[in-house]
């Protein structure tokens, strides 16, 4: 068991926490050092396995999944702990581990009960790796409640403003969510096999059996989607994400903006569609118009908005919305630029909510009306939220380009007129977006200096430099190469396309 | 007569002779020795516990039918013996008070008699057997609520629980007397059941199952049937409604379910089916809607616990082998959890005199450890993983949803929603416990031998129990070989 590698993305974690639980509760020094330790391991494992799973398929080995491994755990239900990754998990952990690294660095002054915030920390890294690596239906559903938990403590302990109402909030939606979820798990393993054959939650043999009841699909494809939709920030299902990011410490927006928010769409590509796609085909429809709906409102809804985070939160919506939007197009083109806006909204808003969190700790305020001309007193921070806002606004060059660019091709290619009228309403949101990004840049850094006690405020420090720094490459690497990312998912959604096809 | 029967219900025995042993030594031990009398207790209970786990089970019936100790029975058995023995280390403490002291031997004579009567209850298959059973698993109880005799509500309590207990009694045995009539005059389980066979349907089948249900619903607190639960579980002394919650609701579940399956099984989708789906709903909803305002713990974990017998009963609806051994599994990790949770409750209510969720505020600050177990029990009840309540909440689940009906999909479906409620409040002693600015109002202190070992037992169930799966295999096991039944019409 311990002989797979990936296996070793849960168990670093776990160890992560047992070298917290040894800490004392103060010992700063003590404890980052097993956080820096435990989180480097875990990058460098990613990038490991990066570069050893393109070999792989360099070498000509074009099985589904790799890294198989597959150990019996609940036998009365047939329940493994299954593992295997494809390309666009391989990539999923490498966002996870870059952003836990940033994070771990972005919360080098946490305080109080550091000991407790990391040990929360660490778990919900664990759920989000287990997620990714997981291949069995039940530990990924697991995983997944999981990474959720947590964050109502992070969030109600180290949160600010309403911090007690968006934590509950936040948890009982995206529990809520998780309510259907499980429904539609439970429907799928008992129809995951023809009559008499044997029951699995095991996604690859589900997929191969394609036994579940057409008349069953429908309402189960309706839980799912629904159930992953929610932690996507799905209209009308978006409610907690504003709240929630909003109160939410700065590594914690991070974590959860960057990858979180990912599990939803990531889980509906692997379950709702994969193994739903007749479902899919009949019924995607409902959800473009829902997902829509998200790309466009978000966007709309953060031009009005004052506050830092809330601009961000819904800024989220739009471009979450957007990669279930590109799912739901059903065509590997769409299906690519999802994965990459997952990459580059990952990314974008983790150095996004990293920024916000340096600049609050410095001003002690996130409302736009409060602040001005930041870029005269801390240059540093400045450049790299443009930075930020031009990949959030999609400027060649930087991720956010590639990523929607893809999109619209492949959404185009869907030539009847609702699939073409709902493109040209999610294209307009690029503008929208345009408009309270460079609305943020000019009031924020370039405008006069709103407050002279601001003056005196520092610019960047060392780990924050290291912080924002090891997510600006990544945007950047992404928006220059992403021939790269193309290559390591293009074989993942073959058979998920085959799937889609033979349903018709 | 041949007396090689008894031989067959050994664990009745042990119970017995541990009860006698007590009560001698509680009778002849001098003033200076009684202080002897708890760890005497404790351990002869270990010790029995252990032996019944150790002598085999015997499959087949005796006494004509009339008693049965087969695997499955002895596993619940053991389940009720964990429960138990926690309980008795968390009242370790509680019964050397200054009120109590003098009657401690008496406390756990009751125990073990309450004890004994839900052993019967779990392994009689003949109506008379159960009600024996049935009878001595409640009076006594009702003795042990009132144990803090100084104290008015406690009285209260049990005056209101021997007039339902006495009531829904009655209510049953009217039931059974329908039944006898119908079934051609036996009180056999296997003369009944086989009456039934190919089904049959009559107005007076109908009431008579109302009727039983009702009896045996008011012992799980299912709603409409829980009016008493409220009130018992606040005025009762905090070892006595940790007892009630979970030893008392265990036995009660597993005999629901070899009567419903068993004697009933063959009128299921005629009869009973509607009628406990009905029950279910009501009895999740009802007690976690009433949960979510309660501000006083005890009577929190009252409706708490009786929104989670809804859950248990989900089991009985699955009707199956992996229904019945996920039924069991979820007791066996609610014991656990919500014991933990009445330690921690219990602990401060022996030293502090507080009993109120807002009391608990700020208590990660002066009682860390204490607080981290607290939280570890309310997820666990809540359901959330890598605690075990999550994987008998879906073990359970997934075992109600194998006959693919749409109608246990919905039962599922608002169960699941229910959780979320139930999430909600149990949240809310979290947030005491953790978010709350408030200054602490319990002072930290420190625990006994007794209370950490029960707290360690607890808090070591709800981290291992789902994430080592041979537990729920073991059960499957022995429900498998060893629990016959009939297939449900």
């Amino acid at each position: 068991m311990f002989g797979n590698i990936l296996i070793w993305f849960v168990i670093i974690p776990i160890l992560m926490m047992a070298g917290l639980g040894l800490c004392r509760n103060n010992g700063m020094g003590a404890i980052r050092a097993v956080m820096v330790v435990g989180s480097t391991a875990l990058l460098a494992l990613a990038i490991w396995l990066c570069v050893d799973f393109l070999g792989l398929r360099a070498a000509g080995i074009d099985d589904e999944m790799l890294y198989r491994g597959s150990w019996m755990w609940y036998a009365p239900l047939n329940i493994h702990l299954a593992v295997g990754v494809d390309g666009i998990s391989v990539l999923m952990l490498l966002l996870s581990a870059i952003i836990v690294f940033a994070g771990t660095f972005a919360s080098w002054k946490i305080n109080p009960l550091p000991k407790n915030f990391f040990l929360w920390f660490a778990l919900l890294s664990t759920g989000v790796f287990g997620f990714f690596i997981s291949i069995d239906m039940f530990t990924m559903f697991m995983f997944y409640e999981v990474a959720l938990i947590p964050m109502y403590l992070l969030i109600g302990v180290w949160g600010t403003g309403r911090k007690e109402y968006s934590a509950m909030k936040l948890t009982l939606m995206l529990m809520g969510g998780s309510a259907f979820l499980m429904l539609g798990l439970l429907g799928i393993y008992w129809h995951s096999a023809p009559e008499g054959g044997e029951l699995t939650w095991n996604i690859l043999e589900i997929a191969h059996n394609n036994a579940v009841d057409p008349t069953w699909q429908n309402l189960l494809f309706c839980f799912t989607f629904v159930g992953f939709g929610v932690l996507g920030a799905m209209f009308p299902f978006h409610t907690w994400s504003p709240d929630g990011h909003a109160c939410a410490p700065t590594a914690v927006s991070m974590l959860h903006a960057g990858v979180l928010m990912k599990l939803g769409g990531y889980g509906c590509f692997r379950i709702a569609i994969y193994l739903l796609p007749q479902a899919a085909n009949e019924l995607a429809w409902i959800f473009i118009i829902l997902t829509g709906i998200s790309v466009v409102y978000g966007a709309f809804s953060a031009c009005v908005q004052t506050d830092l985070k809330y601009i961000n939160a819904y800024s989220s919506v739009s471009h979450c919305g957007m990669v279930l939007f590109a799912l739901l197009m059903l065509n590997t083109t769409a299906m690519t630029g999802a994965i990459l806006q997952m990459l580059s909204h990952g990314l974008m808003t983790a150095l996004f909510f990293a920024l916000i969190g340096m600049i609050y700790g410095r001003t002690h305020t996130r409302d736009i009306r409060q602040m001005g001309g930041l870029m005269q007193i801390m240059p540093y921070l400045g450049v790299c939220y443009m930075i930020a806002g031009f990949a959030s606004l999609g400027l060649p060059g930087l991720s956010g380009f590639v990523a929607e660019m893809t999109i619209f091709f492949g959404a185009w290619e869907d030539v009847d007129f609702f699939h073409r009228a709902f493109v040209v309403a999610a294209t307009c949101s690029i503008v929208i977006t345009a408009v309270y990004i460079l609305r943020v840049v000019g009031k924020l850094l370039l405008g006069p200096v709103y407050d002279q006690h601001h003056l005196q405020l520092t610019d960047a420090t060392w780990f924050e430099r290291f912080s924002t720094v090891t997510l600006i490459i990544c945007i950047a690497g992404i928006g220059c190469f992403p021939n790269w990312i193309n290559e390591t998912i293009q074989h993942s959604f073959l058979p998920i396309v085959k799937a889609l096809q033979t349903a018709i | 007569m041949d007396y090689s029967q008894f031989g067959a219900m050994m664990p009745e025995l042990i119970i017995l002779g541990i009860f006698l042993l007590v009560f001698l030594f509680d009778t002849f031990t001098p003033d200076n020795g009684k202080k002897f009398l708890t760890p005497f207790t404790t351990v002869l209970f270990l010790l029995g516990t252990v032996a019944i786990w150790i002598v085999p089970g015997c499959s087949e019936s005796v006494f004509g039918g009339m008693y049965v100790d087969s695997p499955a029975c002895k596993a619940m058995k053991c389940i009720l013996n964990v429960g138990v023995f926690i309980c008795m280390l968390e009242a370790a403490k509680w019964v050397e008070t200054d009120m109590v002291i003098i009657r401690k031997g008496e406390f756990y004579e009751l125990l073990l008699v309450t004890l004994f009567g839900m052993y019967l209850m779990i392994s009689a298959r003949h109506f008379l057997l159960f009600i024996i059973g049935l009878e001595s698993a409640s009076l006594p109880i009702a003795a042990l609520v009132a144990f803090n005799k100084h104290k008015y509500e406690s009285h209260e309590a049990a005056i209101k629980y021997i007039l339902t207990a006495v009531f829904s009694s009655a209510i049953l045995l009217m039931g059974l007397s329908f039944v006898y009539a119908l079934s051609g005059g036996s009180l056999y389980f296997s003369d009944i059941a086989a009456s039934f066979n190919g089904g049959m349907m009559s107005t007076m089948l109908l009431v008579a199952l109302a009727f039983v249900l009702a009896g045996i619903g008011f012992k799980l607190s299912l709603v409409p049937f829980h009016l008493w639960t409220g009130d018992v579980y606040q005025g009762a002394p905090t070892a006595v409604t940790a007892y009630l919650s979970v030893v008392s609701k265990g036995a009660a579940a597993f005999a629901f379910f070899v009567i419903f399956v068993q004697v009933f099984g063959q009128v299921y989708s005629q009869a009973w089916e509607w009628m406990l789906y009905a029950v279910i709903i009501a009895t999740i909803t009802v007690g976690n809607l009433f949960a979510m305002r309660q501000k006083n713990m005890k009577r929190f974990m009252a409706f708490s616990s009786v929104s989670q017998a809804g859950y248990i009963m989900l089991g009985v609806m699955a009707a199956d082998t992996l229904g019945l051994a996920s039924m069991m599994f979820y007791i066996l990790v609610y014991v656990v959890s919500n014991l933990g949770a009445f330690a921690i409750i219990s602990m401060i209510e022996d030293r502090t005199g507080l009993v109120s969720m807002d009391d608990y505020k700020g208590l990660h600050k002066t009682n860390p450890y204490i607080a981290v177990a607290m939280t570890l029990a309310m997820f666990s009840l809540a359901g959330i993983p890598p605690f075990a309540g999550f994987f008998s909440k879906i073990l359970i689940f997934t075992s109600v949803t194998g006959s693919n009906s749409m109608a246990l999909y919905m039962l599922v479906l608002i169960a699941l929603i229910n959780t979320i409620i139930s999430l909600y409040y149990y949240l809310l002693v979290v947030k005491a416990m953790w978010i709350s600015a408030d200054e602490p109002k319990i002072q930290s202190f420190g625990t006994g031998a007794c209370e950490k070992v029960a707290l360690t037992l607890c808090v070591g169930g709800i981290l291992l129990l789902g994430l080592v799966s041979c537990v729920y295999q073991w059960l499957v096991n022995v429900v498998g070989e060893t629990f016959i039944l009939p297939g449900l019409n």
